[in-house]
């Protein structure tokens, strides 16, 4: 406080600040934002009608509730398994527990599209994994199952990294606390310990399906893009571009985009959230 | 303090429940269903990624990767990487800087617009600089031989053979874009929990700017620099989303090494796909190798990502 009060403000000893914040916002500029605003800028040359009538087509309705039923369900199933992954590799001694915790990352450092088309083939018919389905009655490749599949893939790291430093620092007393009142192991998970992680579970949840959305090279080769069917809102974009229909595939931009700056917004609060629940633990 | 009550005789079976942890069985169970998970999800993918790529032997291997096309879009993959992760290094750096080291106005509004790219889908993407350079384009329209304007412009491009759409420049911008916050986004928590004092005293002791920058900053943040340039660098040579819409995917020219594998996928080729994503495989093998120790060499760097 004392040294806020008594600091004169305009003084700083340290250099560069107009330099770098300069380059800092130009290349921002540059790079991201006007090219962004031109998102805006092409839509504006539809008309309101236009706008309304390219992003309800049904080919776009349907791959919107594609994109986000499927994206929804992976980063659900992410978060069951994520969680037992964190909690494993925070918890438990096993062998080769160091290797396992290197390659939860895989899906990040693995390109999309070797993802994508290793995903394909292993559960093609004659794949690895599909070969086994087949019988069952299962097919995956081609069908919005294959579609969730290749999200839960992309989606793993995305909770197990959000829950791992909470699960690390979460206090042993509270547990010993809860268990000498007389809660047994499952009551103090699903009382104790679960609330404390829900924060960081549902940034995890919300990180992996804002990914999930925007996906594209894990997903094409094993969904097949058949349209009303498999057929991502990505794909829609995709293929009005091949057609050189920039103002419709614009338009539907502008709705993933919308809906990706809802997400970010709600990341945002949720981490703020997270942060501060963890802190109010530690305190 | 040893609380009094721990002097008391447990009863036998409570000798086996320890407080904070679970039944053996129950530990191996919740083991086994991650390692399950893992081993199908992750384990096998990359076991299958390998064996694909030598189905049909060491020799069809090495003539894929040998073959011209393959090496062009090796190079090119490169060449988009040796320019974007550079840049995003500097912008990176100069970002930290402004941010951590002094105070002003809507720093937050900042850091959310740096993290920007990654909630933006690959496919848009590439789409916003075709809609900036491109045919039809914000600026593609002044390329364009007809506009009244500038005529010049667009003979000038010609003459000299620049494109950006659908060539090189365009998949080096989609690869900047999407690769945008890596490195910002490691060095920005890690200068900030670092603070400034080190810096001011520095440079009360009569350094200059860049000395300070050079032998107080550097060392402080090279391994975050790292693990920064590291995680960007591999996104850089995949992205295949962004750089699929801009480059118009021409063989042995503007295709990529993600885009060359989809060229060859496609053509039903399929062990010369994997050929090829072996190599891109492997260096997700090397990216994760490095990362994991990078972090056993900092282990403030695991720190700094809590707080993010």
């Amino acid at each position: 406080m004392a040294s806020k009060l008594f600091r004169p403000k305009k003084i700083r000893v340290l250099p560069g600040f107009k330099l770098t914040l300069g380059f800092t916002l130009f290349y921002l500029g540059l790079i991201v934002l006007i090219p962004l605003a031109a998102v805006f800028w092409k839509t504006s040359t539809l008309t309101w009608p236009e706008f309304w009538h390219t992003i309800t087509m049904p080919t776009a309705l349907a791959s919107y509730r594609l994109t986000f039923g499927a994206s929804f369900c992976a980063a659900l199933v992410n978060v069951v398994f994520g969680l037992i992954v964190a909690w494993v590799l925070v918890r438990y001694e096993f062998f080769g527990k160091k290797i396992v915790d290197a390659l939860v990352d895989l899906p990040f450092a693995l390109p999309t599209a070797v993802a994508g088309i290793t995903l394909a083939a292993l559960y093609s018919q004659h794949g690895w994994i599909g070969q086994l389905l087949t019988p069952l009655g299962i097919k995956v490749a081609n069908t919005q199952t294959g579609i969730f599949i290749a999200l839960t893939f992309i989606g793993l790291p995305f909770i197990v990294r959000t829950v791992q430093p909470i699960l690390e620092d979460l206090d042993p007393e509270l547990e010993e606390a809860a268990s000498s009142l007389g809660a047994n192991r499952w009551q103090v998970f699903w009382r104790v310990i679960l609330p404390m992680l829900t924060p960081a579970l549902l940034t995890g949840f919300a990180l992996a399906f804002a990914r999930a959305l925007g996906e594209y090279g894990s997903v094409i080769f094993i969904a097949g893009n058949i349209p009303m069917k498999t057929q991502i809102t990505p794909v829609i974009i995709m293929a009005e571009l091949d057609m050189f229909d920039y103002a419709k595939a614009t338009a539907i931009a502008v709705v993933m985009l919308v809906a990706s700056f809802a997400l970010l917004l709600t990341i945002n609060v949720l981490q703020w959230w997270t942060n501060r629940h963890n802190t109010t633990n530690l305190a | 303090m040893t609380p009094a009550a721990t002097t008391f005789r447990a009863p036998p079976r409570a000798t086996h429940r320890h407080p904070t942890t679970e039944p053996p069985a129950v530990r191996r169970l919740l083991i086994g269903i991650a390692l399950g998970f893992m081993a199908l999800f992750l384990v096998l993918p990359l076991v299958f990624v390998f064996t694909q790529a030598f189905a049909k032997g060491i020799e069809f291997y090495f003539k894929t990767l040998g073959d011209a096309n393959a090496w062009n879009a090796i190079k090119l993959t490169l060449l988009a990487a040796a320019i974007a992760v550079p840049l995003n290094c500097v912008f990176g750096v100069c970002a930290a800087w402004a941010i951590a080291k002094f105070d002003f106005r809507g720093k937050n509004v900042l850091l959310t617009l740096i993290d920007l790219p990654f909630s933006v889908s690959p496919v848009i993407s590439g789409l916003i600089y075709v809609l900036v350079f491109g045919a039809q384009g914000w600026l593609g329209l002044y390329m364009n031989a007809d506009h009244p304007k500038f005529p010049w412009l667009a003979n000038w491009l010609n003459e000299h053979n620049i494109k950006i759409i659908f060539a090189v420049p365009g998949i080096v911008l989609a690869t900047i874009f999407v690769t945008f916050p890596f490195v910002a986004r490691e060095l920005i928590p890690l200068m900030q929990a670092q603070g400034r004092s080190e810096e001011e005293a520095a440079r009360v002791l009569g350094a200059s700017g860049w000395q300070t920058f050079w032998r107080v900053t550097v060392p402080n943040i090279k391994w975050g620099l790292l693990y920064g340039v590291i995680l960007c660098n591999a996104r850089a040579m995949g992205e295949f989303g962004a750089v699929s819409v801009v480059s118009g995917k021409i063989r042995g020219q503007t295709n990529t090494v993600p885009l060359h594998i989809e060229a060859l996928y496609d053509d039903y080729n399929f062990t010369g796909a994997f050929a090829v994503a072996s190599l891109l495989a492997f260096l997700a093998l090397i990216t994760l190798g490095l990362k994991t120790w990078v972090e056993h060499k900092n282990a403030a760097l695991k720190e700094i990502e809590v707080s993010k």
